[in-house]
Order: C-alpha cells, then sequence, then structure tokens
C-alpha cells in the first residue's frame, strides 16, 4: 500500500466445472471507481448466470474499502437471489477488511414532493404558529423585564451603573458618527428632491416645511432607530447569545444572580437612554443637510431657513419624534435581549438569532412608528 | 472484530492460507523522518532540535506536558504550521522539494481527525463523510451514499446517524464521525489529536478497540496525541514523549518507564499511572 500503483482493476472469467471462477487483478481502490463500478456490474451479471461463483482476489495488488465493499455487495445482492458466491484471497488482510465491511440494504428514498400545495399551507401554517408563540415568549419576556425593572427600582443597590454606562458608551457615543453622516445625506437628497418637485409650483419655499416636519417626527427617528437596531440589537445579540452558548447564563444563574436583571435591565436601559440623544442628533444633522441644499439648489439663503423653520416648527413636531424614540428602544433592547437568550449550543445558531433579532427589531420598529401614527392623528397631534 | 466476521453465516471469505495477524508491512518501515525540527512563534521557541521516526503500521501515542507543543508538532507535519528549520520526510520525500499538486497528493493520504471533530456545522454527518469522497474521487451517487454507511459503520455509528446534523451528536459520536471522515480516503496515515478526550472510561475504551482494529483491518499508521494513560497502556505501540523542546524518549511502554528524565518520571510513576498501569509493568514504575 505504499505509492498508489497505476495497475488497472480487471476481472478474467472461466469457467471451471459448473463454477464461473473470477479472477481479480489490478488495484480495486477508490481513485478507480467508475472502473470498478463498470466492473461490478458486468461480475453481477455474469455471476447471476451461474449458480455457483467464485471470485479470486490472489492476483489483486491493492484493496481498500471501496474494493471490498463493492465485491461484498456483489455477493450479497447475488446471494440473496439464491447463488452461491465465494470470494477467496491468498492475502489475510483481504479477508479481514473483507469481513469488516458490512452490507446494509438500501433503503427505497421516500419521495416527499407530491403534494406542492399543501406543502406551501404547511409552511405557511407553521410560520403562523410561530409568530404566535413569538408574541406569547415576548410578552412573557417583556414581563420578566419589568419584574427584573421594579426589583431595580425597589432595590437601588441592584443598579448596575458601570455596566449601563458603557453600553450607553458602545450604542450612544461610538454610535454618533455614523447616524449623523446618514442622516446628514438622508435630510441632504429629501432638501433636493423636494426642491425640484415643489419648483414645478414655484413653491420652493416650502421645502422648508417639508423637510423640517418629515425630519422632525419621522425620519430621524426611523433612521436612528433602525441603524440601531443593526449596529447595538444585532451586537447586544451576540454578546448575550455567545454567553449563553458558553454556559456564562447558567453560570449567572446558579450564582443566584438574574441575568435578565445583570445583562438585560443595563442594555435597555442604556438603549432608552440613548436612543433619544441619537434621535436629537439624527434630527439636527438632517436638518443641517437640507439647510445646505436647499441654500445650494434652491437659492434659500441659511438665515431664511431656520426663520421659516422657527414658524413653522412648533414644539409639537419636535416632541412627537422624540417621545417615540425611548419606546423604539425599548422594543429593540427586547428583542435583541430575547432572541440572545434563545441562542442554542451552536454557532450557527448563533449566526441564525443575531438575523432573526435584527430582522425582527426593525419590523417591529415601523409597526410602533404605525401605530403612533395611528395615535397622534387621532389626538391631533 | 473480524474474528466474529469470519464466524458469521454466510461467511464473505474464505482464505486459501492460514490466517496469521495482519502484520502491516517490514519492521522498521519509517513513514514519517522528522529531523532537526525547529518551530518558533515570534520570540517563542516551541520545538528545537525535535527528531521523531514514525513506522509504518504502528499506533504511536505521543505524550507531553500542556502547551508543550504535542498539538503544534502535529499542525506542524500536516504543513498547518510553518517550521523555522529542520526537515519533514513522509514516505520517504521531503515534503519542502514537493510541488502544490505532489503535496495535494500526499495530504490525500492523510486522515485528521481534529480535537473537537472539526465536522462541517451546516453540513449532516453524511455529508462531511462525503465532501472530501466527492471531492477527489469519481463516485456513482449509490456508491457514494453507500460508501459513506460503510464508514459509518467502521467507526461503529448506527445508520441513523447519517442524517444527523453534528450539533444532534453527543461527544462520544462526534469523536467517531470525525473518525469515519478522517477514514473516508482510506489514508495511509492517521492524526488523531486526544482522541480519547471528553469521553467516558467506556466510551473511550470502546474508541481504543476501535483504533487497534481500524489498524489491523485498514493497516493504518496512527499518529495519536494523548493524555489517556488507558490509551497508552491498551492501544500505543509506542509511546513519544515531548519535552524541553524535543522528544525525550521514544519506545514502548518499558523504555518510558526505564527513563530517568523526571518529567516521565512524575507522568507515568504518579498515583493515577501506577494505578491504571496492566500488572506486568508495575514493578518498574515503583
Amino acid at each position: 500500500m505504499a505509492i498508489p500503483d497505476t495497475a488497472e482493476p480487471q476481472a478474467v472469467f472461466r469457467d471451471d466445472a459448473g463454477t464461473l471462477a473470477v479472477m481479480l487483478a489490478g488495484s480495486w481502490s477508490a481513485d478507480r471507481a467508475p472502473r470498478i463500478e463498470a466492473l461490478a456490474r458486468e461480475i453481477g451479471e455474469r455471476v447471476g448466470q451461474s449458480s455457483h461463483a467464485r471470485l479470486d482476489l490472489s492476483a489483486v495488488e491493492r484493496l481498500d474499502t471501496l474494493g471490498a465493499y463493492v465485491l461484498n455487495r456483489v455477493k450479497h445482492d447475488r446471494e440473496s437471489e439464491g447463488a452461491a458466491v465465494e470470494i477467496v484471497s491468498k492475502r489475510p488482510e483481504h479477508g479481514v477488511l473483507l469481513a469488516e465491511i458490512e452490507i446494509h440494504e438500501r433503503e427505497q428514498p421516500v419521495s416527499s414532493r407530491q403534494f406542492r400545495i399543501v406543502d406551501i399551507l404547511v409552511r405557511i401554517g407553521a410560520a403562523v404558529v410561530r409568530f404566535g408563540r413569538d408574541m406569547v415568549a415576548g410578552s412573557m419576556f417583556l414581563g420578566e423585564v419589568v419584574v427584573a425593572s421594579a426589583s431595580v427600582v425597589l432595590g437601588p443597590r441592584k443598579f448596575r451603573g458601570p455596566s449601563m454606562v458603557n453600553q450607553i458608551e458602545l450604542i450612544a457615543f461610538n454610535g454618533a458618527p455614523i447616524i449623523m453622516l446618514i442622516s446628514f445625506l438622508v435630510g441632504c437628497i429629501v432638501a433636493q428632491q423636494g426642491i425640484f418637485q415643489l419648483q414645478q409650483f414655484g413653491a420652493t419655499a416650502f421645502v422648508v416645511n417639508l423637510t423640517g416636519i418629515l425630519i422632525l417626527r419621522e425620519l430621524a427617528v426611523l433612521l436612528t432607530s433602525i441603524m440601531i437596531a443593526g449596529r447595538s440589537g444585532s451586537a447586544i445579540t451576540a454578546e448575550i447569545g455567545s454567553m449563553k452558548m458558553r454556559e456564562e447564563i447558567d453560570a449567572l444563574r446558579v450564582m443566584g444572580l438574574d441575568p435578565i436583571e445583570v445583562l438585560v435591565v443595563p442594555r435597555i436601559l442604556a438603549l432608552v437612554v440613548s436612543l433619544p440623544i441619537l434621535t436629537f442628533i439624527s434630527a439636527m444633522s438632517g436638518l443641517t443637510g437640507a439647510a445646505l441644499v436647499s441654500w445650494l439648489y434652491g437659492g434659500i439663503g441659511i438665515d431664511t431657513f431656520l426663520a421659516r423653520l422657527q414658524s413653522v416648527i412648533t414644539w409639537k413636531h419636535f416632541f412627537v419624534g422624540l417621545v417615540k424614540a425611548p419606546f423604539m428602544a425599548f422594543v429593540i433592547g427586547l428583542i435583541a435581549s430575547m432572541e440572545g437568550l434563545a441562542v442554542k449550543g451552536s454557532a450557527e445558531s448563533l449566526g441564525r438569532q443575531v438575523t432573526a433579532s435584527v430582522v425582527k427589531a426593525i419590523f417591529m420598529v415601523i409597526v410602533v412608528d404605525a401605530l403612533f401614527a395611528m395615535f397622534f392623528s387621532s389626538i391631533a397631534m | 472484530m473480524s474474528e466474529q466476521g469470519n464466524h458469521q453465516a454466510g461467511q464473505p471469505f474464505r482464505s486459501l492460507e492460514a490466517p496469521r495477524p495482519a502484520a502491516a508491512g517490514a519492521e522498521g518501515d519509517v513513514v514519517i523522518r522528522v529531523r532537526d525540527l525547529k518551530v518558533a512563534f515570534g520570540e517563542k521557541v516551541i520545538m528545537d532540535g525535535l527528531d521523531l521516526d514514525v513506522m509504518r503500521g504502528e499506533i504511536l501515542g505521543f505524550v507531553g506536558g500542556s502547551g508543550q507543543g504535542k498539538s503544534v508538532l502535529t499542525r506542524t507535519i500536516l504543513g498547518l504550521v510553518q517550521k523555522a528549520r529542520g526537515t519533514i520526510e513522509v514516505f520517504g520525500e521531503d515534503v519542502d522539494t514537493l510541488s502544490t499538486v505532489q503535496r495535494r497528493a500526499l495530504e490525500r493520504r492523510f486522515g485528521v481527525m481534529f480535537q473537537q471533530g472539526a465536522l462541517f456545522s451546516a453540513l449532516s454527518v453524511k455529508q462531511n463523510i462525503q465532501l472530501p469522497m466527492r471531492e477527489y474521487l469519481d463516485l456513482s451517487p449509490a456508491l457514494l451514499d453507500d460508501m459513506a454507511m460503510v464508514k459509518l459503520d467502521l467507526v461503529g455509528l448506527p445508520p441513523d446517524a447519517a442524517d444527523k446534523s453534528p450539533s444532534e451528536l453527543s461527544g462520544g459520536m462526534i469523536k467517531r464521525a470525525a473518525l469515519a471522515r478522517a477514514l473516508a480516503l482510506d489514508p495511509d496515515i492517521v492524526f488523531l489529536d486526544e482522541p480519547t478526550s471528553g469521553l467516558d472510561p467506556i466510551g473511550a475504551a470502546e474508541f481504543d478497540d476501535l483504533i487497534v482494529t481500524l489498524k489491523q483491518t485498514l493497516g493504518l499508521t496512527v499518529f495519536m496525541v494523548t493524555h489517556d494513560l488507558d490509551s497508552l497502556y491498551s492501544a500505543c505501540d509506542r509511546i513519544g514523549a515531548l519535552a524541553d523542546k524535543r522528544v525525550i524518549a521514544v519506545g514502548p511502554l518499558a523504555t518510558m518507564l526505564a527513563s530517568d528524565h523526571p518529567w516521565l518520571k512524575a507522568y507515568f510513576g504518579g498515583e493515577r499511572a501506577r494505578a491504571r498501569m496492566p500488572s506486568e509493568h508495575r514493578e518498574h514504575a515503583v
């Protein structure tokens, strides 16, 4: 078995007093699988025609598990049809190998693709059930978080200040530049599109109303929430998830510490503090972008822009945008922590939960925003 | 296992000669020759002037303290770690002089079982075993499935393990599945990194038996890094010991026990080692 030799596998058939003698030669190893398979078929057919057969491996140079398996398979298949097949060799190692390789009956693959419509309905049904379970699990988790938060409020010594400050640094401080940048750019784009459309009516000056209200009420908080769901929500899920994977959550529990109190509450609080700050920063950057574009494309000077902004924007536009931020933060934090704690033992489960966390958080952010829109319109704000 | 096979009804094989133990190759046939090996990570020298021979058809157990570089040596032989100096010859060929194609051909003759199994988590056990076969061999789909089942059977896994994903397997099953994948291409040399770590004593003993059986049936050469004293006593033909950045002793158990090296004295003379030692060696160790 030193260097793989170049001998082709061969089979010579000879009739030996009513017994079909098959002399095998060459290398019966996996490198020559196609040739071996073809030979095995031929041997199988020839053996099938006679009732007794003997496969002689004495001249075989190399036999590996594949060769042994194929020969055993021929023997097995023909014997099940009533033929007598014998495998002989002068080489004891062939015998050891042949004895070790067992034949299992092949299972017929079951075709499961018969009822496509039923399959689709089953999957839709399963998804609905899963969604319902998610909702139940979410509200249970919400309850746990509220209880843990209450115990923090009642026993302020349990409050983990350093942990929360650390999280605020990660979420608000480190996240600010990218949020400023995209808000600035989106402000520019909205203003530019607004100017081009409003020009047709000769109402270029209304771009201030458009951008001011849009950015303060909706864009700033939505952009920030979606960025934070992607940036910090995923980080929280990954962090808690990897702790879950390495049994660190269990370690906390056996020390008598509540993981929700230790890990989840500081993160959610940090988000609730950070998101309004970031929303404010985002709104200011967006307005800066809008003012810049209005000046460059629309010919509205910065002082005109500011004066007009002051006259159209009341405190309630500002308030409507900002008041949504803590709710968004709470939803993001809740989903991120819940998905993190749902991680199972494997790394791909971690990846799956991080993806689920971001998708669900962004979805819920938009749902919450829609609910707020309905709410504010019904109270005429 | 081979004897059982011969006694089964519908005996699969008749030998034309009286059976003798499967002696794999001539004695003194070196398959891996390491000379004057030096490996360093930055300033930290892991190995310096290390010599080692692995003989054809043997099970070489390799011991050494934690952090002494047992795994690094394995990885260096496999080409996963760069060496600073020295030569490694496999099947008589210096690995440094081989072309990429020759090197690939050589690596096909290695089977490696990593400590944590390193099964691809996105694939089922069967697909894990089939991956190297698909890559290197030209098999029909039916034969590909059959060969995966043969390998599973060889390592003693039940057929229903085939479609499980690695995360559904127990520690012992992961080790077996990893061994099945290492055996996928019928390698000549199998490297096992702590094959019995994390297994209970029964599972570990079964695994040792499995390795001995596979060595006999497939004519394997086994290079096994281990800390398991039972494996060293029951499975290994020779033992190599790594300390002071080189191989301090190689030989059967008696050589280890006769050594004066303080680390070996501590390793084999300790309470745990003596308690597990086969009785014929016990007086040496005192």
